[in-house]
């Protein structure tokens, strides 16, 4: 596999070229819920990056043992391992955050963006390939969850973290915060990409 | 009575109010991939349902049984190690995740191969997405639900019984499928329009769900007017006060959220 790209190559592919959510369309779940403002975003996103970086590494570690047929319960049970990590340090160190994220925490086990990283990258490239794809990666969802929860909160409350930014007599548009105004910003932004790379090409 | 309402609560919730997939965004993978034609997102929302059946059943089970503090089987294993009083608090929910997984994708295994052999023609319509559901969030947000609900609550007697969970599952399903059913409805019109070009596909899927969550949130609030209306009236002199109970409510529930904007 001569074509195969290097640990650098795929460290960059992650952050833009394939974007895990603008340009893969993987991990909507968490992308869509907990973008309703920066701070719960961007813990989601460094527990998916935890996540991530233990997951390929393992999987990476173990890619001489795994059966066909078995590999993506053997996926599933390491993700659920790191998972159970990150959720009991949430609980223990940021328990309103943890709190606010809820069922989302353990719902990063399902999240295809792991999955999807383990078959594709992790099970066939040596360890430091591995790793260096799930950074990159991380660092692209973590922008892609950023830009979406940076729409979301200075558009709903006028503020970014929590702090206020948007003059007081902007009318906040609630609608941001609920469930609607993730679908609806994430297919604007969504559109919006899709046409800077057809006018680029 | 107390018990009838609950079930018709938590069926409402779960398959309108609270939709799963336009409300609490789990299950959005095949809720944009499998929706191009009305049959095959119906036989995805019937495989669906079906696993998160089998699923709640099995994650009842297992976390009354094993996970949680005095759990039958886990205190009878360890009461021969360890003296009667430490083996009855025994904890094991900081397992529950992993269980739950390895129950999912084993049992999704086994209903694959069982519908495989006995009823070929049902495999045909939709055995092909079963391999699929395992990593379905709908199905563990499913279990997670149930656990929070059974492990989580502080007095024994407010932890649901076996019915309850598989209302939820049920019904949740129900309501995976009436969304899914929905978006492909529209997304077979859809295909005759003419859209700008960098919308096509995914992300008018996603303005289109954007709209259905919106009409969806016109449910919100319906749970407290059935409730009032099915609850036998209070005794002479008692009021009946309709509070929102803030710790099983969503944090981000439209109803809460509002509430605070107008606080602050």
């Amino acid at each position: 596999m001569a074509d195969q790209p290097t640990a650098l190559e795929r460290f960059v592919q992650g952050i833009l070229p394939e974007n895990p959510v603008y340009r893969q369309l993987l991990g909507m779940c968490p992308t869509l819920a907990v973008t309703n403002g920066m701070k719960p975003a961007m813990t989601m996103a460094c527990s998916v990056a935890f996540v991530l970086l233990c997951a390929n590494i393992v999987t990476s570690l173990i890619r001489g043992l795994l059966k066909p047929h078995l590999r993506i319960v053997v996926f599933t049970l390491t993700i659920a391992t790191f998972v159970t990590i990150a959720d009991r340090v949430l609980a223990a160190y940021l328990y309103q955050m943890s709190k606010t994220l809820g069922p989302y925490i353990p719902l990063i086990i399902v999240n295809c963006l792991i999955i999807c990283r383990c078959e594709v990258c992790a099970s066939k490239q040596n360890v430091f390939t591995a790793a260096s794809d799930a950074v990159g990666q991380s660092i692209g969802f973590g922008l892609a969850l950023a830009s979406i929860a940076m729409v979301r909160e200075l558009l709903g409350t006028g503020g970014l973290f929590g702090i206020a930014i948007l003059p007081t007599a902007w009318p906040d548009w609630v609608i941001m915060v609920l469930p609607p105004g993730a679908f609806i910003t994430l297919g604007l932004l969504l559109g919006c990409v899709n046409w800077l790379e057809m006018r680029r090409s | 009575m107390n018990y009838l309402i609950d079930i018709v609560l938590i069926a409402l919730s779960a398959a309108v109010i609270n939709n799963f997939v336009l409300y609490y965004f789990v299950g959005i993978c095949p809720f944009i991939g499998v929706s191009k034609k009305v049959d095959m997102a119906f036989g995805m929302g019937c495989a669906v349902t079906f696993v998160i059946c089998i699923a709640a059943f099995l994650s009842w089970s297992i976390t009354t049984m094993v996970l949680i503090p005095g759990a039958p089987v886990s205190s009878f294993f360890a009461g021969f190690f360890l003296p009667a009083e430490a083996a009855s608090k025994i904890d094991l929910t900081v397992l529950s995740y992993i269980v739950y997984i390895f129950a999912i994708s084993s049992s999704v295994q086994f209903v694959e191969m069982y519908v495989r052999k006995f009823y070929p023609s049902l495999y045909n319509s939709f055995g092909v997405f079963l391999p699929l559901i395992t990593t379905n969030c709908a199905i563990l947000f499913a279990c997670l639900t149930i656990m929070a609900n059974v492990a989580g609550v502080e007095n024994p007697q407010d932890a649901w019984d076996l019915g309850r969970s598989i209302v939820l599952a049920l019904f949740g399903g129900i309501g995976f499928t009436i969304a899914i059913v929905i978006m492909s409805g529209i997304r077979e019109e859809i295909e005759l329009c003419d859209i700008p070009k960098p919308f096509q596909g995914a992300a008018i899927t996603m303005i289109i769900g954007g709209i259905l969550a919106l009409a969806f949130m016109g449910f919100t609030g319906v749970d407290s007017g059935v409730r009032k209306a099915i609850t036998p009236a209070p005794a002479e002199g008692t009021a009946a006060v309709m509070t929102l109970d803030h710790d099983h409510v969503h944090p981000w529930d439209a109803r809460v959220i509002v509430k605070e904007m107008r606080l602050s």
